[in-house]
Formats: C-alpha cells, structure tokens, sequence
C-alpha cells in the first residue's frame, strides 16, 4: 500500500494518533533540528541541511517506536537503530541525546579532534550507533544480517535501517532489498530519506532513481510513501509496520519525502546544497526562525 | 590537550576568578576535504581538471565518469568543458568501473573518478577483471588517498596502494603537487593500459617547479643530493621531505631527496643507486606501512641483494582516527617536525 503525501494531511490524521504523541514527536523534532544547529555553528559548515530535513523522522523514531534502554545501550532485547548513511551522524547524535543516550552538553564536541562524535557516524566512537556507516550503501546489508539473527536467536527485537536517497544508487542495497524478501524478515524496516539531492546536485540530475515506490514495491517489501516532515504522516506509516512487523513476513520501507533544511525558512529558501553554506551570523537567525516556526505551529 | 595543560603549568599565579572562567579552547574540528596546503604556500587551482580538459582537446577519445563525486575529484571543470563527453554515473561504484571498461572496450580513454577508498575496496572486482585483465587504457582517478580527510576509516584510503599494488598491468602513480598531476595526465592518457592516480583536489600546492623537475611515468627523479641522509618519497610527503630536508639542514645534517611518483613499474634502477650508499635511507609515504613504498622499497633492495637498513615514515598498520588533519598528521608522525625528529633519533 501507499499513502500518498495529499491523502495523509494532517486533517485526514488516521484515527488512533493520539494528539500528545504528535505533540511529543514534534516537540523532540524541535530540539532535534535546534541540536543540530548548535552542532552545526561549531563547525561551521556541515550536514545540517539534512539533519534539519531528516529531524521529524528521527523524532518519529527514537520519540515514539524504538524499544531501548537510554541508561544501557547494549540492552540485548533493544530495537536496532542502523544509520547507514554516515554523514547524517549531526541528527543522529541530537537523536541519541533527546532520547537520553548522549548528555545534551556532549554535542558541542561533535566533530572536534578526541570526540566521541565524530562527523561520519562510527559504532566504535559513540553509544547508540549500532553501525559504521559512511561508505554509502552498507547499512541495509548489515540489518539483513542484524534481523536474520535476531530471528534467528529468538528475539522478537525489529530492526530499523536508515538510508539516504543516494544510497539507492548502490547495488548493494538492492542486494539487501532481495535479500530480506527472500528471508522474509518481517522484523526489519527500512527508512529512506528522499531529499532529491546527492552529492553532485539533484537526484534527478546524478541518477534516476524514481520511480522508487514502484521499486521497492516490486521487490516484495511492504511499501509506504509519506511526506517525511508530517509527523502524523510518520506516526501512520510506523504505525502501519509495526502493524506488519513479524519474526516471518515482508520486510518494510516507509520512503519519506523530506525538505533539505526543513524548519529554518532561511535555509529551506537556499539553494540545496549537499554541504549547505551558512555564515556566522546566520546561526542565530535559524535558531530564531526554528523557534518562530515550531511555537506559532504549537499554538495553532 | 597538552598545550592546555602546559600553559596552565607555567602560569601557577594565574587568579581563582580567572582560573574559575577559562577561556573555552577553541576546538579543532575535522573538515571532510581539509587542504594539507601550509598557509600562504602557492597553489594550483583543481590542476587535474584542467589537465583533463587540456589532454581532451588534442585526443578526442578521453571521456570523463564520475560516481556523484564530480565536484569532489575535479572532474566539474572537464564536466563543463565537454557536457557530450562526461558521463554521470550516480554514486554507484561498480557500475563506474565496469562502465569504464565498456566505454575502453570500445576505443575511448576513460578517466573514472570517485574517492580512493571506494575504488579500491568496493570496485576493485570490476577494475581487476574488466579492466586490468584485458590490459584496457581505464584511468581510475581516486580522490582523498592515505590520510588526506578526518572523516575516519571510511574515507581514509590508508591501503589503496597495498591493495593495487597486487593488480597486474596496473601503473600507479602517487604524484606530490600540481606540477606532477598537469605533467602526469596526459602520459596516463597516452600509456595503454589501466592507470590508478591518487588524485589531490582543489588548491594543491605547486612544489616541484624549483627543482628543475619533469614527471615522466615510471621514472624516480633525485631532486636534491645530500651527504647524511637519503629520503625516498612519493605524494604529498615529498613535499613534506623537502621541507624536512630543509629543517634538518639547520641541524648540520645534509638530506638528498629522491622523489617516485611512480609507484608501479617502480624505479628500482634510480632508487638503489641513491640507498646503496651509507647514507641512512628512509622512505615517506602517505599510506600504510603495510604494502606501499615501503615494502616496494624493501622488496627492491631485497631482491638485489643489497644489505641495507631502510627506515619507514608511513602510517601506522592500523584504523586511523578521526580528527583535524594536521592533529592527525602529527598523531600519525606525518608532519615534518615528526620527520625531522625521527631522522635525529636514528643518527643518535
Ligand atoms: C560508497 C560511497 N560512495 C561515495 C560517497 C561520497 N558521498 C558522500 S555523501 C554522497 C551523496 C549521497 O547521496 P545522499 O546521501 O542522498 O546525499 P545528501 O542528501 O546528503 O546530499 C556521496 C556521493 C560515499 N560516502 N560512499
Ligand atoms: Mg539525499
């Protein structure tokens, strides 16, 4: 199935989603998208474009669905939480600290020399990441392997990959993708963050990947296609796996179509960038912007 | 950080008010493509692209691919000099290479760029066997070799040349500065089959132009004589050797330099004239101990017999960290008060 971005608004919210879970999701998206900012001013350049586009997804995850201790990220019974795609470590670390396994203070060092954050996102460095990604395309393959052993060992545990649009141009994924069907791990969700931008401009322009839902449909998988910054939107789809998710079954993609930059109107205006200028002066105006734009929306 | 500390040390009087609000040290933060240009040096502005687009105009037959990295390796500037030639192959490695391939398999010369580590590791299947065993004229353009970003394991290419070095019919070169990418492209163009270039991007230090020097592929070329010491480098360390060289002459110790980009065919004739000498010889490289210049050094002095103590400047055998880069070439003793150091310790 496929909900579609108009037919899941934010009035044709489905039933069963409550208003504080939504209220809670867009809050930590909030100060997900703020982190990342205060991250981003360190270093003065970097991924927050994306971090700020992939932030309500990220809420969506770690907010509302994610089975994990915040005090012990090893849990063995803990969801898997896969970020294949390396350099959006910034909003996965301002993840992990508004889900409670990174102190808040900790994100000022992200990407400076001894951190534990480093710019690409590495299993070895930081509590909470499960994987090293960075070489695009990897993620996927690992969750195979995650979700055929957990199933494997009796563990009822799901695992959850993320992935960028550009990592669909990788066959890897698609190795992966057939794999999971043919093992019918119903315990593994994949995420994909459709920015319509990569490294060398826009999607369309470096390689044609739609039609995507097409795709991945094709390849067996339980297929949801939504407007990546609605929460609502996000609750439904997750909730809609969930649903799905079995030691034996599909294997589930919700594709989330998202806005580089989302939140911050200065930067969502900006000419999409895979590392997105913002001068020093700027970083105040987006944190004033993020907050202008999240309080009149809680008040409405 | 040990310069915290140290300042901290030497200025016991220092007031409990200003003790209590330090000054927040200023963090030194990792930049994905970090210029290892020293401050004020002169530079070359993308000479890859540029050369690319010079060769193309006389040979007609150069083509130009990337894996959504043309704005990353310089192949932008061929990219807009020739649209109908330049072929956008999306971040999908394999299909870059094998591609290559195809377009050689049909008469073209095509240059592949995308970033070491995923040349050699994700498309090394492809390069072998579509490219290397039919002897095909593919030009693989790996940016970001050795130790050259801060972005950790995935993206420092510390083994590319240990891992190509095992490829027959495959030429390397590891070129210093600018003046040896613009001489360097178009002999990779003109030689016939598969080529691996460790690309440096974006402003490279010009070096080479002072020492009366031509890059010729397959040929090591002495650049400076010395009495004390000989140091056997290619890449960027040769530019960090002549820098050493220099500071080492300050302390009364006369350092010749023998550069070879060409890291296969190598040299062995040029480069054991100079180390069968009793000068202490020690080989820089910006690459693993294992499986680069060192060994290709060491293999060649082996084999003639030649009984020789040879020191290694090279990274460690192990997963580097992340970090600034010139904290990292410090850390990893690339940096050449590290070399000029390494050299005192061994005279004693
Ligand atoms: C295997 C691999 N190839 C190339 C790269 C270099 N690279 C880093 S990000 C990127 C763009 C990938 O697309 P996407 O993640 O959608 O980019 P974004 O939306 O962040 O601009 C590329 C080509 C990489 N990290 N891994
Ligand atoms: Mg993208």
């Amino acid at each position: 199935m496929t909900i579609t971005h108009e037919s899941n608004t934010e009035s044709a919210m489905p039933a069963g989603i409550v208003q504080d879970r939504l209220a809670h999701v867009s809050a930590a998206a909030y100060r997900i998208r703020h982190h990342a900012l205060n991250m981003g001013e360190v270093q003065g350049q970097g991924y927050v474009g994306q971090a700020l586009g992939a932030a309500d997804m990220l809420a969506t995850v770690y907010g509302d669905q994610l089975r994990f201790r915040a005090e012990d990220p090893h849990w063995e019974a803990r969801d898997r939480f896969l970020l294949s795609t390396g350099h959006y470590a910034i909003g996965h670390y301002a993840a992990l600290a508004e889900a409670g396994i990174l102190p808040v203070q900790e994100l000022e060092t992200y990407g400076s020399d001894d951190s534990r954050l480093p710019m690409s996102g590495m299993s070895t460095y930081t509590p909470g990441m499960e994987i090293s990604g960075g070489s695009l395309g990897h993620g996927l393959t690992i969750a195979v392997g995650m979700a055929l052993g957990l199933r494997h060992q009796g563990s009822s545990a799901r695992v959850f990959n993320f992935l960028s649009d550009g990592e669909l141009d990788e066959g890897s994924t698609w190795e992966a993708a057939m794999g999971a069907h043919h093992h019918q791990l119903g315990n593994l969700t994949a995420m994909v963050d459709i920015n319509a931008l990569q490294a060398d401009g826009k999607t369309d322009t470096v390689l044609r990947t739609e039609p995507v839902t097409e795709k991945w449909e094709s390849f067996g998988w339980y297929t949801q296609r939504v407007d990546g910054n609605d929460v609502g939107a996000l609750l439904a789809a997750f909730d809609n796996a969930a649903a799905q998710a079995a030691a034996v079954g599909r294997p589930s993609v919700i594709l989330c179509d998202t806005k580089v930059g989302r939140g911050v109107p200065l930067l969502e205006e900006r000419e999409k960038a895979h590392f997105m200028r913002i001068d020093e002066h700027e970083w105040q105006v987006c944190r004033e912007q993020l907050t202008a734009g999240y309080e009149g929306k809680a008040s409405a | 950080m040990s310069t915290t500390t140290s300042a901290a040390a030497a200025a016991p009087t220092v007031t409990a008010a200003a003790a209590a609000t330090p000054a927040k040290p200023k963090l030194k933060t990792s930049a994905m493509i970090a210029s290892f240009a020293d401050p004020g040096q002169k530079t070359a502005s993308a000479p890859f692209g540029h050369a690319l687009v010079k060769a193309a105009q006389e040979n007609d037959r150069i083509v130009g691919l990337t894996a959504d990295l043309g704005k990353y390796t310089d192949m932008h500037i061929f990219a807009k000099a020739f649209p109908e030639r330049f072929f956008q192959m999306g971040m999908a490695e394999q299909l870059l290479f094998g591609a290559a391939a195809g377009l050689a398999e049909t008469g073209l010369v095509p240059f592949a760029s995308t970033y070491s580590v995923f040349a050699a590791r994700r498309a090394y299947d492809f390069l072998c066997l579509d490219a290397a065993e039919p002897n095909l004229n593919v030009n693989i353009v790996g940016g970001l070799p050795g130790l050259t970003t801060g972005y950790g394991p995935s993206h420092q290419a510390t083994e590319d040349m240990a891992i190509f070095r095992g490829m027959p019919n495959l030429t390397i070169v590891d070129p210093c500065d600018s003046i040896d990418i613009e001489q360097a492209v178009p002999q990779l163009a003109a030689s016939d089959g598969p080529t691996y270039l460790r690309l440096l991007r974006g402003n490279v230090p010009t070096v080479l132009d002072e020492y009366g020097y031509t890059f010729e592929l397959g040929k090591a070329k002495v650049l400076r004589g010395g009495n004390d010491v000989v140091f056997i480098s290619s890449g960027l360390m040769t530019m960090r050797a002549l820098q050493a060289a220099k500071a080492l002459a300050a302390h009364n110790v006369d350092v010749a330099v023998v550069h070879t980009p060409t890291i296969k065919p190598f040299d062995a004739a040029t480069v054991l004239a100079e180390i069968n000498t009793d000068r202490l010889a020690v080989t820089l490289e910006n690459h693993s101990v294992v499986g680069g210049l060192f060994e290709t050094v060491a293999s060649a002095v082996v084999t003639a017999g030649v009984g020789k103590r040879v020191v290694p400047v090279a990274l460690p055998d192990q997963f580097l960290d992340a970090g600034a880069l010139p904290t990292l070439h410090d850390r990893y003793g690339l940096a050449v008060d590290r070399i000029v150091a390494k050299v005192l310790a061994e005279l004693g």
